[in-house]
């Protein structure tokens, strides 16, 4: 695996890696979403008892399951970068960071907004809710470490080290906060035995999760040419790129 | 006799390349004194040798014939010793810390060799700057190892302090030690002085 | 003298020599406590509700207030330096560090925590559950703090962005500690949280101060 992935150590290849990626995640997520979202939203049945309020699942669910596996993918570029010492991985690990931390956000917004009609309040401190704060301040903090230093390289590996951190921390930080408080209902897709939700409500959540993950793939890949540009701003290819770009 | 060979070292901060494929050999007997302009990388490449950092690329070898557990005297621009622990103090947790165990007497003895007699027992926040740095190069004299790495030993010494180091080294370099260290005045060996040039890169 | 016990003593003496450090996290933890009944009015039911959180919470600030300087002054003065060219393994070194400022800085909160559960009108068996959190507890916050402090340390901008960066990891600890706390107030059985802690603390005293010696090395390029 990692034969065909260490051209891309170089920040050259991994450039152009985005570009030629970018389509095809921007394409899932468009389809994607376009699919999932209207299919959800106008012609799923709605919930017996929560109505069309339970539609925003189509958001939430996704946005929630994501973020948690946008943590991970982040730890695990952080830990190539710390044990093969490539700057490309700690590059994609603060790449993925605040699309992660937005992907909280997301699911924090809608699970308040989703909270009002069910719980009648915007919060309430169910298990689920507060361990995404939780990793919604774990993202904060990555992404705090890695801004405090002046060399990014150095900062590359601290927050890497933060993040592997909070990697070993999610499964005790969720289970803990579960342990303390459930409210909240229980998962409706991954149950094992029968599942708990109607295929009609969840297929268009299979797809917009999908979408999701397109959309993630897409903002990942432009932040990180960002990430790539701001750092090699010196660099020849890059000078290259940019007079070409002004050129046209 | 190689006591030290660097190949291919690389080194980049702040993502700027401070040198490239360089390539050291210190050996036994030598004095080397490393030059270059202010942020050429000279304190970057001497922690690279001492292994404190890592370099961008490339391989550092220290071959130590010397029987105790100090491969190498790293002395850089921080004294290393607390300043509310006296001279002695510092030196003695400074040696537990390297394994070797110099007695009381010998930390006097080599203390008023670097005259500091009488300020032994003072927190050494006390003492002059010039003072507080023949404390940190007393080190010199209480281990036995066969390359010496100093950056700038003479900051805050005055003439006769440097020419006391300076002596120092000479008598080091002529029992077959070698030494590497940086400083902004040319040294006044009775050794020969190998000089090792560093640029400025951009 | 031999290397590990070297160090012990130098930052026991060290220590002894600025007794502030010691006196100052001390009063912060009596202050922060003091405030809550103040804030929260003085009712004792609800003084002994809220007490073991409170008491940790108060913890756990302290604990971070007094960390920042725990490798500070030797990476300043370059004393952390040699301690990297010593033939000994860093990790080694960062945990007697690390376990001498535990005992130095931290034992004394748990020596005070009697007289502040008695400000909260904590019960006996309440009293005597903090106290075993407390002690398997706090070992677990200097051992994942010295991480985020040897990360920080080369950056000089010390408290916020460390306190930023390691409460959340605490939060386990702090979920399972008050409610030992919370059990023992109805006379139950408050084991199995002591024994998660217990395991927390093995699995922290395993891999942290490989954690640290590998920030130590970061923050030193």
């Amino acid at each position: 695996m990692f034969v065909w992935l260490h051209p891309y150590a170089k920040t050259e290849r991994a450039y152009a890696l985005c570009n030629t990626l970018m389509p095809y995640f921007l394409s899932a997520a468009i389809l994607g979403l376009s699919v999932g979202l209207v299919w959800g939203m106008l012609f799923a049945p709605a919930d017996y008892q929560q109505g069309d309020s339970f539609r925003i699942i189509y958001i939430h669910v996704p946005s929630a399951i994501l973020s948690m596996g946008t943590y991970v993918a982040m730890a695990i570029a952080g830990l190539v970068g710390l044990v093969w010492q490539w700057k490309t991985a700690y590059m994609s690990m603060i790449a993925m960071a605040p699309v992660g931390a937005l992907m909280c956000f997301i699911s924090l917004f809608t699970g308040a907004a989703w909270g009002k009609p069910m719980w009648g309040t915007w919060w309430i401190w169910d298990a689920r809710l507060t361990s995404q704060l939780i990793l919604l301040f774990l993202y904060l903090g990555v992404m705090a470490l890695y801004y405090a230093f002046n060399d990014r390289q150095q900062a590359g590996k601290a927050a890497a080290i933060i993040a592997l951190i909070g990697v070993i921390n999610i499964p005790i930080i969720h289970y803990s906060v579960e342990w303390w408080n459930t409210l909240h209902q229980g998962s409706t897709i991954t149950k094992i035995g029968k599942p708990s939700i109607a295929p009609s409500m969840k297929w268009p959540l299979l797809v917009s999760i999908a979408g999701f993950m397109g959309l993630i793939g897409t903002l990942t890949l432009m932040q990180l040419k960002n990430v790539i540009i701001e750092r090699e701003l010196h660099r020849p290819w890059v000078k290259q790129l940019l007079s070409e770009r002004e050129t046209k | 006799m190689d006591v030290l060979v660097a190949r291919n070292l690389t080194c980049v901060k702040q993502d700027r390349t401070l040198f490239s494929e360089l390539d050291v050999t210190l050996r036994a007997g030598e004095l080397v004194h490393l030059t270059g302009p202010n942020g050429a990388g000279k304190t970057s490449l001497l922690r690279i040798l001492s292994g404190l950092s890592l370099p961008e690329s490339g391989l550092v070898q220290v071959h130590s014939n010397s029987q105790s557990d100090v491969p190498l005297l790293y002395l850089g621009h921080k004294l290393a010793q607390n300043k509310h622990l006296s001279a002695i103090e510092n030196l003695t947790y400074w040696t537990a810390l390297h394994r070797v165990n110099p007695s009381l007497d010998e930390l006097y003895e080599v203390l008023a060799r670097y005259e500091l007699v009488g300020l032994e027992d003072l927190p050494t926040g006390q003492l002059s700057a010039g003072q507080q740095r023949r404390v940190s190069l007393a080190r010199t004299q209480l281990v036995d190892t066969s390359l010496w790495i100093l950056d700038e030993p003479y900051t805050s010494l005055d003439v006769s302090g440097i020419a006391f180091i300076q002596a120092r080294v000479d008598e080091f370099v002529a029992q077959g030690g070698c030494v590497i260290m940086t400083s902004h005045q040319a040294l006044l060996s009775s050794h020969q002085v190998k000089e090792l040039a560093l640029e400025y890169r951009i | 003298m031999s290397p590990l016990y070297s160090i012990i003593h130098r930052d026991f003496t060290l220590a002894m020599r600025q007794k502030a450090d010691i006196f100052q996290p001390l009063t912060f933890f009596a202050l922060v406590i003091t405030l809550f009944p103040i804030a929260v009015g003085p009712a004792p039911e609800t003084l002994q509700k809220i007490g073991p959180g409170v008491i940790w919470v108060a913890a756990i600030l302290s604990a971070l207030l007094g960390m920042e300087r725990l490798f500070r002054d030797d990476f300043n003065d370059g004393v952390l330096e040699q301690m990297q060219l010593s033939k000994l393994s860093l990790s080694w070194i960062m945990f007697a560090k690390v376990l001498t400022h535990w005992l130095v800085s931290i034992v004394p909160l748990i020596f005070i925590s009697p007289l502040l559960a008695l400000f909260l009108n904590l019960t006996m068996p309440m009293y005597w559950a903090l106290l075993a959190t407390l002690l398997l507890g706090t070992p677990i916050l200097s051992l994942l703090g010295a991480i985020a402090v040897a990360l920080t340390v080369g950056l000089q901008k010390g408290g916020i962005l460390l306190s930023l960066i390691i409460i959340p990891v605490f939060i386990p600890l702090l979920i399972f500690a008050t409610s030992a706390v919370d059990t023992a107030m109805f006379g139950l059985n408050y084991l199995p949280q002591l024994a998660i802690i217990a395991a927390m603390l093995c699995i922290a005293m395993a891999l942290t101060p490989i954690a640290m010696s590998y920030a130590i090395r970061v923050s030193h390029q």
